[in-house]
């Protein structure tokens, strides 16, 4: 499947180097997707200039130039902002282009790749929620599942101010407003808060993600702490350097939560260490994204190619 | 402006929080927004201590919900104008526009003084709405006065009607004030401030030393009332103030028996400077993880001073409350090796 990364900052940038390895988000297979562009806005971006020394098209004439190459372009992964993947994700829809929309638009439904990887593949666009969120819901969702019921959740990220961009900064509710509806919609908690902080340690601090959850009366403390586990080997499958910090504890209350009065919180304690493609290992909030969005967009792309209902790839092998 | 260009702006119902891990009721905020307004206090800042929004497991959860403390102290208010403390990434723009329906018509918009860009959206929200809006800039020590100046102008940029640099670990010396006050008086178009914590016992005379340089707007909190050590006492901070012959336009008799018959008697315990107030402004470790780390140091059989050193030597910022537990138990797990190596030892 040919595909165009949109937005030539940090999180294009990084998910270039990751497709150009030639491996699957896993690591062990190959990838279906087929690397045609990096497209930006500004012609002397670090991003574009990497993308042309490595041979790929690296053009500066941002969604326009997707949508007058559209023929030759399945799926774009748009790494711009919120604001810019909401002013043209009808017209990448109305081209034909599936677009993985790795800002918080959250115009087409929410994937987290470790929870609901192959509930929305047919959808011409796809929502990747917040780094935060791909970090976070997997754990509030392993929860849910040894839980009769969870009524609050929460999450706070805490990035090194070296990773976070103009986009996030510039709109930081809509971070915390994505990722706490992912909380509920994917996770499965009744009520939820996410918080996010920017720490300006030097050297840079890794990317920590702490989830909060209310474990309500009953609850099978073992039960929870090894769904934990379980799901922090699903998540390492395609981002090796999501870690348990700690081990997960359950602490005892009683805490008056949004969701009820709880006798018990679980407390897991997150780090994620990126892969080092692009910016530094510091910045795994970038990489739990990219490595996120690709394992999505090869789902998509196998999915299709099963279902055979891609045009432009019938067309180019005729 | 009033016969006085000096502004008190009381946090008891915000930053004091901290201190009573937020369980306000109504009725304390009727008889502390009386008290204050009476004695002519002319801002009055009310909140979860972590901001509109912070009710969390991370910061602990309010016993009443903010919003409806913040109706009451609007309807009781007859010259003090409401405020409200947000940090972006724990509270929303929206949470604004509902205080302010409420008659909130001060946004104080804070985060770590390094990362003034994030307020931009905050800022134009709350001038949106005809609010007054100060950029706050938190545990202002970890900054250069050239650093601050340069975020203390992007909060200009955004719309700040006035700037103010918080000491939130009480971490400052005099001359540390100073220096930063002096820089930021001298760039800026806007009016400062200073929020002090008594860590050091430097809250009152930082705040009178930061007057003397310029800065027109100080914080206090009825006895002190606070995150960490404390803040800086309203009612001395107006007492002194009186006797430095600056006119404060505010009563200090009546702030005395606020803070006596009012908010001492709400208190769990009295704002003094032991051990571990005095490590989070040694060490520069943000003040309301004081109460946390004392819980934390409990449940893990820890220490809550190795807690808070641990913290200052990694470099946390406010809003990490998270990361106690995470110290907590790193801490519990290298003595449960040490005991295991005892062991060994003695086999």
């Amino acid at each position: 499947m040919r595909c165009a990364i949109l937005g030539s900052g940090n999180i294009g940038t990084d998910l270039m180097m990751k497709l150009l390895k030639g491996t699957d988000a896993s690591g062990s297979g190959t990838t279906p997707l087929e690397l045609v562009a990096l497209v930006g806005i500004d012609p002397e971006s670090d991003g574009l200039a990497r993308a042309r020394k490595i041979g790929i098209a690296g053009p500066h004439e941002g969604p326009q130039w997707i949508l007058d190459h559209a023929d030759g372009i399945d799926m774009i992964f748009d790494a711009t902002s919120a604001y810019v993947h909401k002013a043209h994700s009808q017209a990448y829809m109305d081209a034909g282009i599936v677009a993985v929309d790795l800002t918080p638009a959250a115009i087409g439904p929410k994937v987290i790749a470790a929870v609901n990887l192959t509930e929305h593949l047919d959808a011409p666009n796809i929502n990747m929620v917040t780094c935060g969120g791909q970090a976070t819901t997997p754990m509030v969702y392993a929860v849910r599942r040894a839980t009769s019921a969870l009524p609050y959740a929460e999450m706070v990220s805490t990035v090194s101010s070296r990773s976070a961009g103009p986009g996030t900064r510039q709109n930081i509710d809509e971070f915390t407003k994505t990722t706490s509806t992912a909380l509920r919609e994917i996770g499965g908690a009744e009520h939820s808060k996410a918080i996010i902080i920017l720490n300006p340690a030097e050297p840079p601090i890794m990317m920590r993600n702490t989830v909060f959850a209310a474990l309500p009366e009953g609850t099978d403390h073992d039960a929870v702490l090894q769904s934990i586990y379980d799901m922090e080997a699903d998540v390492q499958r395609y981002v090796p350097g999501y870690r348990l910090k700690n081990q997960p504890v359950i602490e005892e209350g009683p805490f008056h939560t949004p969701g009820g009065v709880v006798p018990h919180r679980a407390v897991v304690l997150l780090q994620v260490e990126g892969a080092g493609d692009y910016l530094p290992p510091y910045a795994g909030n970038l990489d739990i994204m990219t490595a996120a969005a690709q394992r999505v967009g090869e789902a998509i792309a196998t999915h299709r190619r099963t279902s055979g209902n891609v045009q432009h790839e019938a067309g180019a092998s005729a | 402006m009033t016969a006085t260009d000096y502004r008190l702006i009381d946090s008891t119902l915000r930053d004091g929080s901290h201190a009573i891990s937020h369980q306000y009721y109504a009725d304390d905020v009727v008889k502390i927004v009386r008290g204050l307004d009476a004695a002519g206090v002319q801002v009055i800042e009310i909140a979860h201590g972590d901001g509109l929004g912070g009710s969390s497991f991370n910061y602990g959860f309010s016993a009443v919900p903010e919003k409806e403390l913040i109706a009451r102290a609007c309807e009781v208010t007859q010259n003090a104008r409401i405020a409200c403390l947000l940090l972006p990434g724990i509270g929303l723009a929206d949470d604004l526009r509902e205080v302010n329906e409420l008659g909130v018509q001060v946004a104080r918009i804070a985060v770590h003084c390094t990362e003034a860009d994030i307020t931009e959206q905050h800022i134009k929200v709350a001038k949106g709405l005809g609010m007054e809006a100060i950029g706050f800039l938190m545990m202002a020590h970890m900054n250069s006065p050239e650093g601050l100046v340069e975020q203390a102008l992007l909060m200009q940029s955004y719309g700040a009607d006035t700037i103010y640099i918080a000491d939130s670990a009480g971490a400052m010396t005099t001359e540390d004030v100073k220096v930063r006050v002096n820089a930021l008086v001298q760039a800026l178009d806007v009016p400062l401030g200073v929020h002090a914590h008594n860590n050091l016992a430097m809250a009152v005379s930082n705040s009178i030393a930061a007057y003397q340089e310029g800065a027109r707007n100080l914080d206090g909190t009825s006895a002190g009332l606070g995150a960490g050590a404390g803040n800086c006492p309203t009612e001395i901070l107006a007492a002194v103030s009186t006797k430095y012959g600056i006119e404060t336009g505010v009563d200090p008799l009546a702030l005395m028996d606020l803070a006596e018959d009012v908010v001492r008697p709400l208190m769990p315990r009295q704002q003094v400077i032991d051990r571990a107030g005095l490590i989070l402004g040694y060490a520069g470790v943000y003040g309301s993880f004081l109460l946390h780390a004392e819980r934390a140091a409990e449940r893990y059989n820890v220490s809550q001073a190795d807690i808070l050193l641990e913290l200052g030597r990694r470099k946390v910022v406010g809003g990490q409350e998270d990361m106690i537990i995470d110290v907590a138990l790193e801490l519990a797990a290298k003595h449960a090796t040490q005991d295991i190596a005892g062991e060994d030892v003695n086999a």
